[in-house]
């Protein structure tokens, strides 16, 4: 089906503009990946959507495989620090050097922790769609070489 | 000859159309030309056109029967309430859904809401214990403690109910996949301390169909799924009496995105499955459904919220008496517990959650429940602090002793408008109903994806709605203030995996690991087999002491594992 997207619709074009959008770790709660997936597809990006239970390993591989340009991961179960840590780590280990953004149940402090581990942005409940579409595309800048 | 319908008789009726039709002429219209109002359409959040005002136009003009729509509390079809006194007799339960860390930090939990007048206990799982891990498998590393207790055996349950007399109190349990695990340890350890399972209160979720649609937590693909399921219903029946065997959920399909009649009919489509099922099975009807319950969301939109509450009540009991042929009237009763919208806390200016949830729970009350939970007002954000929780606790005991509400039975019934959209949501509710029936029933439906597209749907429907202003939620997109919030959050202690791990361990060594391994195998055998209710084979292997990630691995190799397809 299709819904107007005017307000989401990117200002920018670039030139390549595939995305990984997935749950990390056992948490079920998948409407805000759904909904992130869904505005980015509207938004002209190619969105590849994993889905949930998914473990770093899990995610780190999907992204070799796509060859994105952006990870991004969204986490409700307050395990971000340790799961995107170590999500971080693998993708160091991998070579994988694209940018990382990260949306959930998220505490303030958890959200400086987490840009200080090179966390691209953090989404917390309420950020516009329009936000998150603005900041997709200037991760795809940075990471879409 | 005056012909009546309803209460106000059709010369009434003809009488009004005409006082009204004068009051539009002679004072609204004028009046509405000199201060035009806000909007042009004003809707419900399933997108329903409210008019500007209601009378009996709108309910007897239709040949509205109050015997038939209404009837009286505790009797057929329950619109107004399920029991005949409602509130003045029994008071809601106050349930807050609580546990995080180990069994010693819920226990204290516990312990210090009971302290602050909650009267029922609800009991979060750690993600590994709602999936059948141990919290030293490898995937379950990250998890152990943080959305709820970690429970991996008896000796855990144990420790949570240190102190709580569990004769007394009633027990509710968010657990699906392994509920007959948890269900297990709670009975043997209610046992351990002389308290029969025939005198044991409370509620296991054990709801595994709107986890492949909404939550996520399933293990085994949809058919074993619902043969677990309904063996535990079935051996609740016939042991435990007094528990509710499942909690047949709403909430998630409305934390997911779905609209009120959304909620109701596919709570109720859901329901339809398990009935089907335990009968298929051989059981007669009227011996286990009066123990099953259901669960709602609570939104901030009170009148519609009401209206839902009320259609499902009225729905439940003629698809009992119509479909199934129910004659025991607790069997058409539409028990159910509440939780306020956790999707609509937000994390920008917290405090006014708690306006929010005070409405929401108004809602509940209104709406006719027979247990709450509030959230709390920093929620969206992390698990709820001592502090916070309090709050939650308190905006019941609210309304519970100061605001009147429990007065009398069903205030808002008779309310025109109410009664109009309680009309509106049940119709909206057989039309999604009948959609499911016309593709094979709930699990068909599932299969072919159609509740999760069209709760999917719904949600970004939503999300543009919130994006446009059209939906305005104070501190997102209305009344916005910079910068992050600042409130003090529950951190999990760090140390609970490797408490919870240790004693796994201990416990692996001090246990008979011949009993253990021959309680799994006769499981085993059991599972493979579909003639025989596995609930006592799954409880003499918690006896034992095997883990509840050692049942779930037996149970898993036998019926496998259930990928999802995912859909956006």
């Amino acid at each position: 089906m299709s819904v107007s997207t005017t307000d989401v619709t990117p200002h920018v074009r670039v030139s390549r503009r595939k995305v990984l959008i997935s749950k990390l770790g056992l948490d079920g709660h998948d409407r805000g990946a759904k909904v992130v997936a869904r505005a980015l597809r509207d938004a002209g990006f190619e969105v590849v959507y994993l889905g949930v239970h998914k473990s770093p390993e899990d995610v780190v591989e999907a992204a070799i495989e796509e060859d994105v340009s952006v990870i991004g991961v969204s986490i409700l179960s307050g395990s971000h620090l340790e799961l995107v840590g170590n999500l971080i780590k693998l993708m160091r280990e991998r070579r994988i050097n694209v940018p990382l953004v990260v949306g959930g149940v998220i505490p303030p402090d958890d959200v400086n922790e987490l840009r200080g581990l090179g966390v691209f942005d953090v989404f917390i409940p309420g950020t516009p769609l329009k936000k998150i579409v603005e900041v997709f595309e200037r991760a795809c800048e940075v990471g879409g070489s | 000859m005056r012909s009546l319908r309803g209460w106000v008789s059709v010369t009434d009726l003809d009488k009004l159309r005409e006082r009204f039709d004068e009051w539009v002429r002679e004072v609204l219209e004028p009046a509405v030309r000199k201060s035009p109002e806000a909007r042009p359409r004003f809707l419900t959040e399933e997108g329903l056109e409210v008019k500007r005002l209601y009378t009996p136009l709108e309910v007897e003009g239709l040949g509205w029967n109050y015997i038939d729509k209404l009837g009286f509390p505790g009797s057929y079809p329950f619109t107004r309430g399920v029991y005949p006194t409602m509130y003045r007799g029994r008071a809601w339960t106050i349930r807050q859904y609580a546990g995080f860390g180990s069994a010693e930090d819920t226990n204290a939990r516990y312990r210090y809401l009971l302290s602050i007048g909650q009267t029922g206990l609800s009991m979060a799982f750690d993600l590994p214990t709602q999936l059948g891990l141990d919290p030293d498998d490898k995937l379950a590393w990250y998890e152990v403690g943080k959305v709820g207790v970690s429970m991996p055996s008896i000796k855990e349950m144990d420790l949570a109910f240190q102190d709580i007399p569990m004769d007394r109190i009633s027990t509710s349990m968010t657990i699906n996949a392994t509920a007959i695990e948890i269900l297990s340890m709670y009975v043997a350890v209610a046992e351990s301390r002389g308290v029969s399972r025939t005198s044991l209160r409370g509620t296991v979720q054990n709801d595994i169909l709107k986890e492949y649609v909404a939550r996520n937590n399933y293990i085994y693909p949809p058919k074993p799924s619902m043969r677990y399921a309904t063996d535990l219903i079935m051996y609740a029946a016939r042991n435990v009496p007094k528990w509710n065997s499942i909690s047949i959920s709403g909430y998630h399909f409305e934390e997911a995105g779905a609209t009120p009649a959304m909620e109701v009919a596919f709570t109720l489509a859901d329901a339809m499955e398990y009935v089907e099922w335990v009968i298929e099975r051989g059981m007669d009807v009227d011996e286990f459904v009066g123990q099953l319950s259901f669960f709602f969301a609570a939104r901030t939109n009170i009148f519609e919220q009401v209206a839902k509450f009320r259609a499902a009540r009225r729905m439940w009991a003629k698809i009992m008496k119509d479909r199934f042929n129910a004659k025991d009237p607790r069997s058409m009763m539409l028990r159910f517990h509440t939780q306020t919208a956790g999707v609509l806390l937000t994390a920008q200016q917290p405090l006014v959650n708690l306006i929010r949830t005070t409405l929401q729970a108004l809602a509940a009350v209104l709406g006719g429940t027979q247990s709450l939970h509030v959230n709390s007002y920093d929620e969206a954000l992390s698990l709820p602090t001592e502090e916070s929780v309090k709050l939650s606790v308190r905006v019941q005991q609210v309304l519970l002793y100061e605001a009147g509400v429990i007065d009398t039975v069903d205030p808002l019934g008779g309310s025109y408008y109410v009664e109009w959209l309680t009309d509106q949501v049940e119709e909206s509710a057989w039309r999604i109903i009948d959609e499911v029936e016309r593709l094979g029933g709930m699990i068909k439906a599932i299969e072919l994806g159609y509740p999760q597209r069209e709760i999917a749907r719904a949600s970004y429907e939503w999300q543009l709605k919130v994006e446009k202003g059209e939906a305005p939620i104070i501190g997102v997109n209305t009344l916005v203030e910079e910068g992050l919030p600042s409130v003090k959050v529950l951190k999990v202690d760090p140390k609970v995996r490797e408490r919870v791990v240790f004693r796994l361990e201990q416990l692996r060594k001090e246990r008979d690991p011949v009993k253990v391994r021959d309680s799994l195998d006769k499981l085993r055998r059991i599972a493979e087999r579909d003639d025989v209710n596995v609930f006592p084979y799954i409880y003499e292997a918690v006896k034992s002491k095997a883990t509840l990630g050692e049942i779930s691995q037996t149970l898993r190799e036998v019926w496998g594992e259930w990928r999802a397809p995912e859909v956006y």
